[in-house]
């Protein structure tokens, strides 16, 4: 299981105290993650971590409407795989239901 | 301004497995955390945890390391550099990344709020309507060759010359296609579209009436308006209020930035637009036509 973390350092459309409360939690974890400063700027560039993280297996997402997420991805030509993916909604979801999605059946 | 989408970009992986020390948790928060909002990925690689792939990517491992990580170089990454960090606060660790990416001829992040529009393909039924109605290009068309009927996938081509904060082509989408991740409201956020949502009258701006109905006839009354009274009464500063009233109107109805408004052709100008992009979808049909009553390209036609 692989975890992915969007910051989307370039709005504020997302509540800081959630993302950086659901960062302060994966960080302090110990488990191990990628973190992507906003998934808006990699998919406009087409950038191939997109490829790198969707190519995963089961793979929890902490970021915005599962809509954008799915299509995000698509539009970099790195679709999601159909199965093992979870996105967590920061923008609507407490960062408490977030991490606890997160982290469901990790050790902490 | 002009937006580079291509630059290289470096794979930053804070390093705490074989061979480095763990930091302490609220130094690996701040580390993490200001690397982010600098724009950089990160990737934490910690003991028995499972990451994207390194895949030859170049790669800036930071870390407080005791030995060179054998697991990271054995993982097929490409260029691998180096940086301990043992002695350096979370701020300092910022300024060093960004050094470092530098050296390497990498790109730093930053300087563009990627605002673009994102196509929800289940949902886009290939009217081109985003194509005809966007006045700067964003949209294209591929895949004419492929598709029988010769007219092509909409596509998202140049994102970056899509107009920051404006979800002008989301209002005209028909069902609700066109997403905004960025924006505040849905389900032009990317919220689920619901069946009100369509029927809302802040989702549905009707292209014809964009092409030289209410808005613009609107937009350039008042424009002439109030140059003749600029022009009669020499009052500049009246002359702009009624300009800034006229756009804080039509904004605050639709949304639409005042930059985008500013540049509005004339009505006749859009539809010329509209006329040439269907000339150029006609051809494209053409073409895809012909090529395929010619039947399969062969040798000879390669030279060989």
């Amino acid at each position: 299981m692989r975890v992915l973390y969007c910051h989307c350092a370039y709005a504020k459309v997302v509540p800081e105290d959630v993302k950086k409360d659901v960062l302060a939690r994966l960080s302090g974890s110990g488990i191990a993650f990628d973190a992507v400063a906003d998934l808006c700027e990699l998919s406009a560039r087409k950038d191939p971590a997109l490829a790198r993280l969707a190519d995963g297996g089961e793979t929890r997402i902490a970021a915005c409407f599962p809509r954008a997420v799915q299509w995000l991805f698509h539009a970099a030509g790195t679709p999601l795989p159909d199965d093992g993916v979870e996105v967590w909604n920061m923008r609507e979801q407490s960062a408490d239901d977030v991490a606890a999605g997160l982290l469901r059946g990790v050790e902490v | 301004m002009s937006v580079k989408l291509d630059g290289k970009r470096l794979r930053i992986v804070l390093y705490e497995g074989d061979g480095a020390e763990p930091l302490e948790p609220q130094r690996r928060f701040e580390t993490l955390l200001g690397l982010l909002e600098d724009g950089h990925s990160v990737t934490r690689a910690a003991p028995g945890g499972t990451v994207a792939s390194a895949d030859r990517a170049d790669h800036l491992v930071i870390g407080q390391f005791t030995d060179k990580p054998a697991d990271i170089a054995a993982n097929g990454a490409g260029v691998l550099r180096f940086v301990d960090i043992s002695d350096c606060a979370a701020d300092d660790i910022r300024g060093t990344v960004a050094s470092e990416i530098s050296a390497a001829g990498g790109e730093n992040p930053g300087g563009w709020k990627p605002w673009f529009p994102v196509i929800d393909y289940e949902r886009c039924t290939n009217c081109l309507q985003c194509l005809t109605f966007c006045l700067f290009d964003v949209y294209g068309v591929e895949g004419v060759s492929q598709d029988p009927e010769g007219k092509g996938q909409i596509t998202v081509q140049k994102e970056a010359n899509c107009k920051i904060d404006c979800p002008a082509c989301s209002r005209v989408c028909p069902e609700a296609a066109i997403m905004f991740p960025k924006y505040k409201k849905g389900p032009i956020n990317g919220d689920v579209v619901r069946a009100e949502d369509l029927e809302s009258e802040s989702m549905k701006v009707d292209i014809s009436a964009l092409l030289g109905g209410d808005i613009y006839s609107a937009l350039r009354t008042r424009q002439k308006d109030a140059r003749q009274r600029f022009s009669t009464e020499r009052d500049e500063s009246k002359a702009l209020l009624e300009r800034k009233r006229c756009l804080k109107k039509l904004q605050k109805q639709f949304d639409i930035p005042d930059e985008v408004l500013m540049t509005l052709p004339s009505a006749g100008k859009i539809e010329e637009r509209a006329r040439r992009a269907r000339e150029k979808a006609e051809r494209r049909k053409e073409r895809s036509q012909t090529m395929r009553d010619r039947g399969p390209v062969t040798e000879e036609d390669w030279g060989i």
